[in-house]
């Protein structure tokens, strides 16, 4: 149960939107949510919704795939369709009660599920494609002109890269205390909510000492293996940019510029 | 001087809440030389973890001293070199994996020590060609079964080229076919690449592929040879809590029993079987 999630995934691949450096595709995604933010009028969600969609062709990920990973979501954005549906101000089209809707709320409501999910997306889009090594060795470089005021990079990248690594050491950990704890008759699926909160504990206990013990193992074999920090470090793979990256980019800085521009204008 | 790791009189005891000390160690004196391969034996709570943990500095004495390739241990401006020249790998391999590709991992040890980026490369490829990990060198480790993730491991550490390698029960948490896949690595260290190996183990037929065996028991070295002169000493190794392995063990039981005189130094299946043969039919054996 615990392995369905899909956020955060990666998927392997050979695909231009895989090979573009991890630098680029951070900033890229960063660019993609401002651009977000700053449409206004259908055009420019129609065409933000193509370069995503034109993005999700060419990496070869199963459409399928992105929509699932979705699922979570799907409580937010009904909330907020039915916030924005009710409560905009407007021309009233129907109302009873208290609850009216307008031809504002109709148009604020379709537009601001639109941004959700192409902000979902599209950010998903970013670790689908890039593996979590390249993520946060990406984001380290990016980060790196902020060592000058003593912010720890270097260390907050390890972390996030160490995080990674165990999470599915952890899921299978979790899964394997789940089963112990059924075996000595615990139950965890019926009961008020309360109940069920309660009966977590048995789980959470044991999965905490053993990620305890599992980092201070870890750091032993890191210093054993003479990490000493951010000293005089080097890495085995380093990122070029390349004809790709300048293609993509310029692509994308273009479109996220037009879609801007016409946004002035209500488009 | 030919000795890569040498205790003198070596004393470690563990702080405890209570006041009580813990003597884990008690006066240890041990020379292994380059090139050799040591097994160190011992039942649980015998000292034979602590000792290795001193042998990288991970701890340091309480009394006495560590050298390794005549570095002090406790001297913190050569410990960097100290980890340099011995390595160490751990029993549980999820908890020394750092990377989640193979090859980031491997080269994990190499970035740190900060050598240029085509030399990494190099490196490890051929030290996960010399553990059999090659082709699953963009795999995911925690994919992989018990005994390739301990590979990996071992591929981490051999990257760095070390002189010696301590390996703290490496295969305690494996299943059979992962153990025999680590300890042909381990044997391949040391009989083809020439590193100096350090084996803690209380499996008997793991210590029986070392050249020296040295049996630790209540924080002491109780006796050590090589694994014919050690094992041979059945009454001994029982009364430390130890099993023998059970090539031997069948023959010394046989001579209890049955009064015989058979020779028990069998260190292997074959070598068993060949004696109980000559016993059984006197006249068919040469």
């Amino acid at each position: 149960m615990l392995r369905d999630i899909t956020i955060g995934q990666y998927f392997p691949g050979k695909s231009i939107v895989h090979r573009v450096d991890p630098r680029l595709k951070l900033v890229l995604v960063i660019a993609m949510i401002v651009t977000l933010f700053l449409a206004s009028g259908p055009i420019s969600y129609a065409l933000l919704a193509l370069y995503i969609f034109s993005v999700i062709k060419i990496s070869g990920i199963q459409p399928g795939m992105v929509v699932r990973g979705l699922k979570p979501v799907v409580f937010i954005v009904a909330f907020t369709a039915i916030l924005n549906l009710f409560y905009t101000p407007g021309n009233e089209l129907w109302g009873w009660g208290f609850l009216h809707i307008t031809d504002q709320g109709i148009r604020v409501a379709i537009l601001m599920v639109l941004r959700i999910l192409l902000l979902i997306i599209g950010t998903s889009m970013l670790t689908y494609t890039t593996s979590p090594i390249e993520l946060t060795d990406g984001l380290e470089m990016l980060l790196s002109p902020f060592k000058k005021i003593h912010l720890p990079v270097h260390e907050l990248a390890m972390m996030m890269s160490i995080a990674l690594r165990f999470i599915p050491t952890l899921i299978e950990e979790t899964e394997k205390i789940i089963a112990a704890q059924k075996a000595r008759g615990a139950d965890f699926e019926s009961g008020s909510l309360i109940q069920r909160a309660r009966a977590m504990v048995p789980i959470l206990v044991p999965l905490f000492i053993s990620a305890f013990r599992r980092a201070d193992e870890l750091a032993i074999a890191m210093e054993c293996r003479l990490y000493r920090g951010d000293v005089g470090r080097t890495r085995m793979k380093q990122m070029k940019f390349g004809r790709v990256d300048v293609l993509a980019g310029t692509v994308s800085v273009v479109l996220f510029a037009a879609i801007i521009v016409i946004s002035r204008f209500g488009w | 001087m030919s000795e890569i790791i040498k205790t003198e009189a070596l004393t470690y005891i563990y702080p405890s809440a209570e006041g009580e000390k813990k003597i884990a160690l008690d006066g240890v004196d041990l020379s292994i030389a380059r090139g050799e391969f040591v097994a160190v034996l011992g039942h649980n709570g015998s000292g034979k973890s602590t000792l290795a943990s001193h042998f990288n500095g991970i701890r340091l004495p309480s009394g006495g001293a560590v050298y390794i390739d005549s570095m002090d241990t406790r001297d913190p401006e050569r410990l960097y070199d100290i980890r340099k020249t011995c390595a160490m790998v751990f029993q549980n391999p999820d908890n020394q994996i750092v990377a989640t590709v193979v090859e980031e991992d491997v080269a994990f040890a190499l970035e740190n020590l900060g050598i240029p980026p085509m030399e990494i490369r190099r490196r490890v490829d051929d030290a996960l060609k010399a553990v059999g990990m090659y082709e699953f060198r963009r795999h995911a480790p925690h994919k992989l079964s018990g005994g390739q993730k301990q590979r990996v491991a071992i591929a981490g550490v051999i990257a760095m080229m070390p002189r010696c390698v301590v390996f703290d029960e490496p295969t305690a948490m494996l299943d059979p076919a992962g153990r025999r896949e680590v300890m042909r690595v381990i044997r391949d260290l040391n009989s083809r690449l020439g590193i100096t190996v350090v084996l803690i183990t209380h499996h008997m037929d793991e210590a029986v592929q070392a050249q020296r065996v040295v049996v630790m028991h209540r924080g002491k070295v109780l006796m050590q040879g090589t694994p014919r002169e050690i094992f041979t000493q059945v009454d001994a190794l029982r009364a430390a809590s130890l099993t023998v392995p059970q090539t031997i063990e069948v023959l010394f039981d046989l001579n209890n029993q049955l009064g015989s005189d058979l020779p028990i130094d069998a260190l292997s299946v074959d070598e068993c079987a060949d004696i109980l043969a000559r016993y059984l039919r006197p006249d068919a054996a040469n």
